[in-house]
């Protein structure tokens, strides 16, 4: 190993070197050089590229969006999906330190860091999808109440700080910190508190967004109870991707995932999928009707596909035992509902107004700059999940 | 430690109930009454000759120093010449509103095309512009309050140094207002203020200021509506004599009233728009939506955001209550 002390002076040094120490997580066997890691450099790489020529050129020579078609891909999948992915952060961090419920308190920390990294993925998203990036900050200064936007900006910046702080007692431990350990320790009731307000907020607000915009959305999905379904649905989602990141964990790390864990989270994913279902059903009854989705129309079925993928399928799956009982066939509904909840959002944020905006002479289909920033914001992601598994204390109760 | 953690809860909770009780909903919501001096226009389609000449007074005039177009050291207005084939920077040929496009001319064209003022066999023109509505969406969807609706007169405008770029004032305006210049890599919002620039001067817009027929009329809301109220109650046919530039106006352009075709678009769009039309065939045919609201945009996200402070009530004093609930029997236990 590099003498890093030598280079940096021993200060410096011996907070590396400490970060460095990778024997907590050695039992779980995570290799950094294989060629999947350099799969996600060159897309990190290439998101990087989007960015900085982004940040250069400007976004409408960066992306394909347009007057009549002001938000895409960006928005939709990267903050309207990043953001619902990471509603596990703040159920299981409430479960374990509101409820009680001691069984979660082992999937904790990797859930909460699932959750950062999906808030870090909508904040970095929508720094380069406005025009303006580095004036972010204006909405911290210039309050104006009246705006979802401004209450989706605060609740990402202080949600994204949450988050961060609810995961710094596995920094703090790892380079022996102990006061500051302490104090986070002693607060963190009040920051999980916290975190479930905003999240809740936050969650629902995202659909709020869409509220002002009842003829351009269209009622397929447009409604005033938009932000509760996007709520509930973000929290149902969460639950399976807390799920599927436990099981892929166990099975890509040298780490078995706890049985009871599972069990619990795929009867989670039942009850809030069956809320869920019975909230989109009574939407389409009171406003558009079956025959809106039944019609065979682009929209239609893009309703169907989202309903079907999401919640109809996982619903039934789980209702057999043998399903809610063995850890591949959760693996699979897990990933059901993950691709359903995200196909919502892309049908709230770019098909739903398609009808609006093609009317009126817009089209859109993201360009490479888009794709390129998103792909790569995600491989960020699991790169980062990555590293953080391997030299931080991620699973506490699985070493030893 | 001197705090306990039972001290630590108390203190997030009350904070919490603070928080909430200092946000006050009732001042906070925006205002649905049309301003005492609303200024506005008055669009009389079955006037417009298509001439266009509000489309080269409009970028003129807003490319001076306060306009909404101007720019600081812009050497000539921004003229959008490629679009037709044969234009190549040779005219001013925008093709719809855009960031260098504040207000615009367009056709309506069926069948033979002979007939003005009618849908079928017909052509009409219609204008299209900022339509400064009584509760702007635009700026009630803005998070930095980069729009401002004058308290006075009533015109929406927007401050740049403000913009964060974010675009939802284009997803929340319902006729397709806000523009915005893709093309800069420090883009602006663009729209239509009203030429409030020039009022101290005593001027007003300059469509209406250069519209030969009376097409475009400027005037205060009230007195606007009334004039679009008496010509609808006209018979076509009956000669009247149309003001030109403003009501007040000693000019008028003498000619028999067209028949026009539903009402007063504006009265109601949207809660109530400060500009107003008039027009021979249905606006659906001209493209304005039908689906528009018919009340105030803003209310539909305040219903939303009026209930915020209780959510923060709620989770704080449930939390506490739930969190010493299933706390009761442990004691002195470390979470981490």
């Amino acid at each position: 190993m590099i003498d890093v002390e030598k280079y940096v002076g021993p200060r410096l040094g011996g907070v590396i070197r400490k970060l460095m120490n990778t024997e907590h997580s050695d039992h779980l066997g995570i290799t950094m050089k294989t060629p999947f890691t350099l799969v996600l450099v060159v897309l990190i790489c290439g998101a990087a590229v989007a960015a900085i020529y982004r940040l250069i050129f400007g976004i409408g020579p960066a992306s394909n969006l347009s007057d009549l078609w002001p938000w895409g891909l960006w928005i939709a999948f990267d903050v309207l999906g990043g953001v619902a992915m990471a509603a596990g952060g703040f159920l299981i961090a409430a479960a374990v330190y509101i409820l009680n419920w001691k069984k979660y308190k082992c999937i904790c920390r990797a859930s909460i860091l699932n959750a950062f990294f999906g808030y870090l993925l909508a904040a970095i998203s929508i720094c380069l999808d406005i025009g303006r990036s580095f004036v972010i900050w204006h909405p911290m200064v210039m309050w104006q109440v009246n705006s979802i936007m401004f209450i989706v900006a605060i609740h990402v910046v202080l949600y994204t700080s949450t988050l961060a702080t609810e995961s710094s007692p596995m920094v703090f431990e790892k380079l022996g910190m102990n006061r500051a350990l302490d104090r986070v320790n002693r607060l963190m009731v009040g920051i999980v508190l916290f975190g479930v307000l905003l999240s809740l907020l936050h969650q629902s607000s995202l659909g709020a967004v869409y509220l002002i915009a009842p003829g351009k959305l269209s009622p397929l999905w447009y409604s005033t109870y938009l932000p509760y379904m996007f709520l509930v649905s973000a929290i149902m989602m969460g639950i399976s991707m807390v799920s599927f990141e436990t099981l892929l964990t166990g099975k890509v790390f040298n780490h078995e995932p706890p049985r009871e864990v599972v069990l619990g989270l795929a009867r989670g994913v039942l009850i809030t999928g069956g809320v869920y279902f019975a909230m989109k059903i009574g939407h389409l009854i009171t406003g558009p009707g079956f025959g809106a989705v039944l019609d065979g129309s682009f929209l239609g079925n893009l309703w169907l596909l989202e309903m079907a993928v999401g919640v109809v399928l996982p619903l039934v799956l789980l209702s057999f035992r043998s399903v809610r009982t063995n850890f591949d066939r959760i693996f699979m509904v897990n990933i059901l509902v993950i691709v359903g909840v995200l196909q919502n959002r892309l049908n709230v944020g770019i098909f739903g107004v398609s009808e609006f905006a093609t009317r009126a002479g817009g089209d859109y289909f993201p360009s490479t700059m888009e794709w390129m920033l998103t792909v790569g914001m995600i491989a960020f992601a699991i790169l980062g999940f990555k590293v953080c598994a391997k030299y931080l204390n991620l699973f506490p109760e699985t070493h030893h | 430690m001197a705090i306990s953690r039972r001290d630590l809860l108390k203190g997030v909770a009350s904070g919490g109930l603070l928080l909430a009780s200092g946000i006050s909903p009732v001042e906070a919501a925006m205002s649905n009454e049309l301003p005492p001096q609303a200024v506005g226009i008055l669009y009389d389609a079955t006037l417009c000759i298509g001439c266009k000449a509000c489309m080269v007074n409009c970028k003129q005039s807003n490319c001076q120093p306060g306009g909404a177009l101007y720019r600081e050291g812009m050497k000539s207005p921004p003229y959008e010449s490629k679009g037709p084939k044969g234009n190549e920077g040779i005219w001013d040929a925008p093709q719809e509103l855009s960031g260098k496009t504040l207000n615009i001319i367009k056709v309506y064209k069926n069948g033979t095309g002979e007939n003005k003022d009618t849908a079928v066999n017909g052509y009409a023109f219609f204008k299209q512009q900022c339509l400064h509505c009584v509760t702007p969406a635009c700026a009630s969807v803005c998070p930095a309050g980069a729009f401002k609706k004058d308290p006075e007169n009533g015109v929406v405008s927007y401050i740049e140094g403000k913009c964060i770029g974010c675009r939802y004032c284009q997803l929340a305006c319902p006729f397709g207002v806000p523009r915005y210049e893709w093309d800069a890599a420090w883009p602006a919002v663009r729209k239509c203020q009203l030429c409030n620039h020039r009022y101290k001067e005593g001027k007003f817009s300059a469509c209406a200021e250069t519209c030969p027929t009376g097409a475009t009329i400027f005037g205060k809301v009230r007195e606007l509506r009334e004039e679009a109220r008496r010509r609808l109650a006209l018979k076509p046919g009956t000669e009247y004599a149309f003001p030109i530039q403003t009501l007040a106006s000693r000019e008028k352009n003498r000619r028999p009233v067209a028949k026009y075709a539903d009402g007063v678009y504006g009265l109601n769009e949207a809660g109530g728009t400060q500009n107003m039309m008039l027009s021979g065939i249905s606006f659906e045919l001209l493209g304005f939506s039908k689906d528009i609201r018919k009340s105030a945009l803003p209310d539909l996200t305040w219903a939303y955001i009026a209930k915020i402070p209780w959510v923060f009530a709620g989770v704080f004093l449930g939390g506490t209550t739930i969190y010493k609930i299933t706390h009761r029997g442990d004691k002195g236990d470390s979470h981490d």
